[in-house]
């Protein structure tokens, strides 16, 4: 096994000085601070430059950390910030399909609801945020596991203890068997959006399409949920009108995470 | 017939905005333009009044466009607008003589003073349900008659016109002059019981009453919109806080809604007859629908929410962005016995202790971040119970359930928190544009696009609600330690006088 290189190791403590400080830093406190000759410095600074990990303010030229290395440990986005930012969206998802509306988030091989609108008529309702489901019976999982591949079916299997991968049964028409689970998930990469009939509960239909941030990947999940009589046409197909307001709200959250529109 | 809409306009502080509205109640079409604030000298704001109407004509224009609707398909137009930003221009010419002078703007410090004299800044109180303070329109006219050369001979010769937003554009869009019972009532100028300009306080601020518009209902047909709705009736006003009470269909006594952005603005309806505030809030009104009798209201506004989860992110650095606060503060499961009360310029509603300045108390080394970030959270519960207990003392109707609105709705923890505070239900409805939407249903009714507001209490529907989960005694408990932090902001600032 070759040894540890140490112009890593400097580039390393650089990064994580530059991390540790609000402002920028001056090539001097730098060298200074990890003991480094100046020309060293230098020339770590400058690689890091090159790939987007520092950056050097123009007028004080002190250095600070780049986008590049920003976006490196961002894939996790904050379930109360996409909240915060699909709100007015997921109203507007409410009120058009007249159905309950979810947003949710892959969590520890879940669905993490982080966002919950209630159906637009007088019946009680209670807030189901924070709640889990299952990814294989929910069409907010089954896009999940269709477009982040953390999500994918394999990533699943490879990490729960008890794997072969169980696919629990909730209905009797839960999909439980790995293959149908593949099919239908290369037929939502297919058409962009999942549904799912009566696998969760008996009755109850959900449509969803993904959330995508500004670099394409898949953050999370937006749809709805409601009676298979009203999601459900009679040739037993989705109604396409909800599965198109699903499709709108999913894009209209997603320019909002700074997507380039479709 | 083609599918019809009503126009809602919201002139707000930063921007100007249209948003339609269809008969659901649901939004077809937005959109919005900022204009320029305008900083002469320090605690000097202004806005160029004819860049706002330039702003209005293109984001009406462009909310039809978008969505492929014609004028003819516009039933109403409805506006909300900033309150008490106080505008003169010429009667025959339309210009303006001076920027608008935005409520923000404290010039008028020195004036209110002086009119204040020995009888106190509540000498017009009784009238007028307002204390004399910057952000009213009437001490801003005087200022202008004042302080702008040739202005007092043009009013005393009857050439000059005075408006606050709403006022200004109607007469743009009809040239009528006139304004409504809620912008009126924060000029400081209209008597509350009889809602027409009282002849007493004008002496009193030597303004003339030649400058004034017409006072009207907050739901009637006001003129007909020349331009680009040519022949449209412009038949909705309301300032914009009682434009959200509207929205949220408070029309019962009791009913509360509150609006949550960097500071906080609560309204309570009172129902027909004005309540005398003994706890330190605002008596105003609520709306008037056309002949029915005028509703009025009790208004408690909170200077610091949002601002100071601004505060703990562009100040601290403790988060990256705003919604993570409620990320930061689920760390933790309670405050850790940490309070902060955001007391940043004085405390207000109920309390109006300008020589207080926050704190943040009981601190102990147990006492991390996300305690912080869990006391910055309370702290807007418990500003708002401050005021939801005086409401309840003034009006003697206990609050039960809390309309909530704005950015800061987004926050499902301080929502609980809310809940749990007030001992009440908290309701956000399905659409948060409320503003708007009250100015939309003050123009649909007055032009019969809506029958009544039986049916506009049927398009408000719950987009979500939070229930008390707190036990009475941990409420208490929290109260109390809430109450003693509030002291401890007391008496900081030495030389001042509360």
């Amino acid at each position: 096994m070759p040894g540890r290189i140490q112009s890593i190791e400097r580039a390393a403590a650089i990064l994580r000085l530059l991390a540790s400080g609000a402002r920028g830093l001056s090539l001097a406190e730098i060298s200074r601070s990890l003991e480094l000759p100046k020309g060293t410095a230098l020339g770590i600074l400058r690689t890091l430059q090159h790939v987007g990990f520092v950056e050097q303010d123009p007028e004080s030229s002190r250095y600070r950390l780049g986008g590049g290395m920003l976006s490196l440990g961002t894939r996790y986005l904050d379930g109360n910030e996409l909240r915060t930012r699909a709100l007015n969206w997921a109203d507007t998802l409410a009120s058009r399909s007249g159905e309950s509306v979810r947003i949710g988030t892959l969590h520890k091989h879940q669905v993490l609801v982080v966002h919950h609108v209630f159906r637009p008529d007088a019946s009680h309702q209670t807030l189901d945020v924070g709640t889990l489901l299952p990814l294989h019976a929910t069409a907010l999982g089954k896009v999940l596991m269709a477009f982040d591949p953390l999500a994918a079916p394999e990533e699943v299997a490879a990490v729960e203890i008890d794997s072969p991968v169980e696919l629990t049964a909730f209905t009797r028409h839960t999909v439980t068997s790995m293959a149908d689970l593949e099919a239908g998930l290369d037929e939502i990469r297919e058409q962009g959006w999942g549904w799912e009939v009566e696998e969760l509960v008996d009755g109850e239909v959900s449509i969803a399409a993904p959330i995508r941030d500004r670099r394409g990947v898949t953050v999370g999940a937006i749809g709805v949920r409601g009676a298979v009589e009203r999601l459900r046409d009679e040739a037993g197909k989705p109604d396409m009108e909800q599965v198109s307001y699903v499709r709108d709200a999913a894009r209209a959250v997603s320019r909002d995470l700074g997507v380039t529109p479709y | 017939m083609s599918q019809q809409y009503i126009a809602a306009i919201d002139q707000g502080t930063t921007s100007s905005r249209c948003i339609l509205f269809d008969q659901d109640g649901r939004i077809v079409s937005v959109d919005q333009r900022e204009h320029r604030q305008i900083f002469p000298k320090p605690g000097w704001v202004e806005h160029d009044a004819l860049e706002i109407w330039t702003n209005v004509e293109a984001v009406v224009q462009k909310s039809l466009e978008k969505s492929d609707i014609t004028p003819d398909q516009i039933s109403a137009i409805g506006i909300t607008n900033q309150r008490e930003t106080t505008l003169l221009w010429d009667k025959e010419t339309g210009e303006p003589v001076y920027n608008a002078i935005v409520w923000q703007d404290t010039r008028t410090d020195e004036i209110a003073r002086e009119l204040a004299g020995d009888e106190g800044q509540d000498r017009f109180r009784p009238k007028c349900g307002l204390p004399l303070a910057t952000y009213f329109s009437g001490p801003k006219i005087r200022w202008l008659l004042d302080n702008v050369e040739g202005v007092r001979e043009r009013a005393d010769r009857g050439e000059l016109l005075f408006g606050t937003m709403d006022t200004w554009l109607i007469w743009k869009l009809t040239g009528k002059h006139v304004t409504d019972v809620t912008n009126a009532s924060r000029t400081m100028l209209m008597n509350l019981e009889t809602l027409a300009w009282d002849d007493e306080i004008l002496a009193a601020m030597d303004i003339p009453a030649s400058l004034l518009p017409e006072i009207r209902s907050s739901s009637e047909i006001y003129g007909e919109s020349t331009g680009y709705l040519a022949g449209t009736p412009v038949a909705g006003a309301l300032g914009d806080q009682h434009a959200a009470l509207f929205g949220q269909t408070c029309f019962d006594p009791g009913d509360v809604k509150g609006t949550y952005g960097t500071g906080t603005f609560l309204v309570m309806n009172t129902g027909t007859e004005p309540i005398k505030s003994e706890n330190g809030l605002l008596t105003t009104l609520g709306y008037k629908i056309g002949d029915a009798p005028a509703v009025y209201a009790l208004e408690g506004s909170i200077a610091v929410t949002g601002s100071l989860v601004q505060w703990l992110r562009d100040s601290l650095g403790l988060i990256s962005s705003a919604p993570e606060i409620e990320t930061l503060a689920r760390t933790v499961d309670d405050n850790g016995g940490c309070y902060i009360v955001p007391a940043f310029s004085g405390l207000f509603a109920p309390h109006w202790r300008s020589d207080a300045r926050g704190v943040i108390a009981g601190l102990t080394g147990y006492v991390n971040k996300g305690h912080i970030a869990r006391a910055v959270l309370e702290a807007s519960a418990w500003q708002t119970r401050e005021v939801v207990d005086a409401m309840n003392a003034d009006s003697q109707i206990d609050l039960t359930t809390l309309k909530v609105d704005g950015g800061m709705t987004a926050d499902n923890l301080l929502m609980q928190i809310l809940s749990d505070v007030l001992d009440a239900e908290v309701v956000r409805p399905m659409v948060a544009e409320t503003t708007c939407l009250g100015a939309a249903y003050a123009a649909g009714l007055a032009v019969g696009y809506w029958p009544d507001i039986e049916t506009l209490r049927a398009n408000w529907h719950k987009a979500a609600e939070w229930n008390p989960k707190m036990d009475s005694s941990a409420r208490e408990r929290e109260y109390h330690n809430w109450n003693k932090a509030v002291e401890r902001t007391l008496g900081w600032v030495e030389h001042e006088n509360a």
